[in-house]
């Protein structure tokens, strides 16, 4: 992996090949996150390269400092913000700080109630998941779809986060939320595939 | 002296994320050790978070293998150049 320095170097340059592999790594990154601010795919495409257009403009006054990465998806949010208000349509991270309704990482019908002499212990323990079938095609799958399916700020989040390798500081600066707000997002995310995994991999203990 | 603070299965797994980011408060971290100390239950279940995020990091981040398109190619000439990039 190149470093940021060497990248804007061989940009300066000219050199062609760098800046279309930038835009390779990052294209479907991007229409993902576009995508969930304009619904329309043919948008998001537009966005995505009004963005590339955003960071040539930009980029000699690029300061470093904060990753080329995080500077690219900022201008892209940014964009894709404008053109979601255009359209009147609700942005997921408009609301700043809200990070929607409470919802339990675990079905509170999995502990024991109030009066028990454990209250809020296990009625039955977790097994942990097992390990060979973790890595199957049908498990990653289904993590996928799960992933795909949750509200769009948590889709976000844990993509970037957990998929995509991205630091909780490099999430919060690129889709401007605070480290509080991505905290929760990325723990109800996991929460929910984990729940979609062990319903899969273990379904037992959720019966019970 | 007051007694340690202690905390239920149902209360950690709501603060395990907290936990995992390692922006636990040095109380709360106590507390929480203490009861995986000595329930199963929630190391497995912190197993099972642990397994999740490993899987979720398996998945191919997606790569697309189209090259940049001419416009985005021709623009990146013009700033090159020292041109103005048009922009909508």
């Amino acid at each position: 992996m190149r470093s940021d320095e060497e990248t804007l170097a061989a940009l300066r340059r000219g050199d062609e090949r760098v800046f279309v592999e930038l835009v390779e790594q990052h294209h479907a990154l991007m229409l993902r996150v576009a995508s969930r601010y304009v619904r329309n795919p043919a948008v998001a495409e537009e966005v995505v390269q009004e963005t590339w257009l955003g960071v040539l403009n930009g980029l000699r006054r690029f300061e470093g400092r904060a990753s080329l990465k995080t500077w690219i998806f900022r201008i892209l949010t940014n964009r894709a913000i404008t053109r979601a208000q255009r359209e009147g349509r609700a942005v997921p991270f408009s609301s700043l700080g809200d990070p929607g309704p409470d919802e339990p990482a675990v079905d509170p019908d999995r502990f024991r109630p109030e009066g028990d002499r454990w209250p809020g212990g296990w009625k039955c323990f977790p097994d942990p998941l097992p390990e060979d079938r973790l890595l199957e095609r049908e498990t990653l799958a289904l993590i996928d779809s799960a992933i795909a399916e949750l509200p769009d700020r948590q889709h976000l989040v844990i993509t970037m986060r957990d998929v995509e390798g991205w630091s909780a500081d490099e999430v919060c600066h690129a889709l401007r939320i605070s480290e509080a707000n991505q905290r929760v997002l990325l723990h109800r995310a996991r929460s929910k595939v984990r729940r979609c995994l062990e319903a899969y991999l273990d379904p037992a203990p959720a019966l019970t | 002296m007051s007694s340690p603070r202690t905390i239920t299965c149902q209360e950690l797994t709501e603060v395990l994320t907290d936990y995992l980011e390692g922006v636990m408060p040095l109380e709360e971290r106590a507390a929480f050790e203490a009861h995986l100390a000595i329930c199963d239950g929630c190391v497995h279940y912190v197993t099972q978070m642990r397994q999740t995020i490993a899987s979720a990091r398996a998945l191919q981040p997606e790569h697309v293998e189209a090259t940049a398109p001419d416009d985005l190619l021709e623009a990146f000439r013009a700033w090159q150049r020292g041109d103005p990039v048009p922009e909508p």
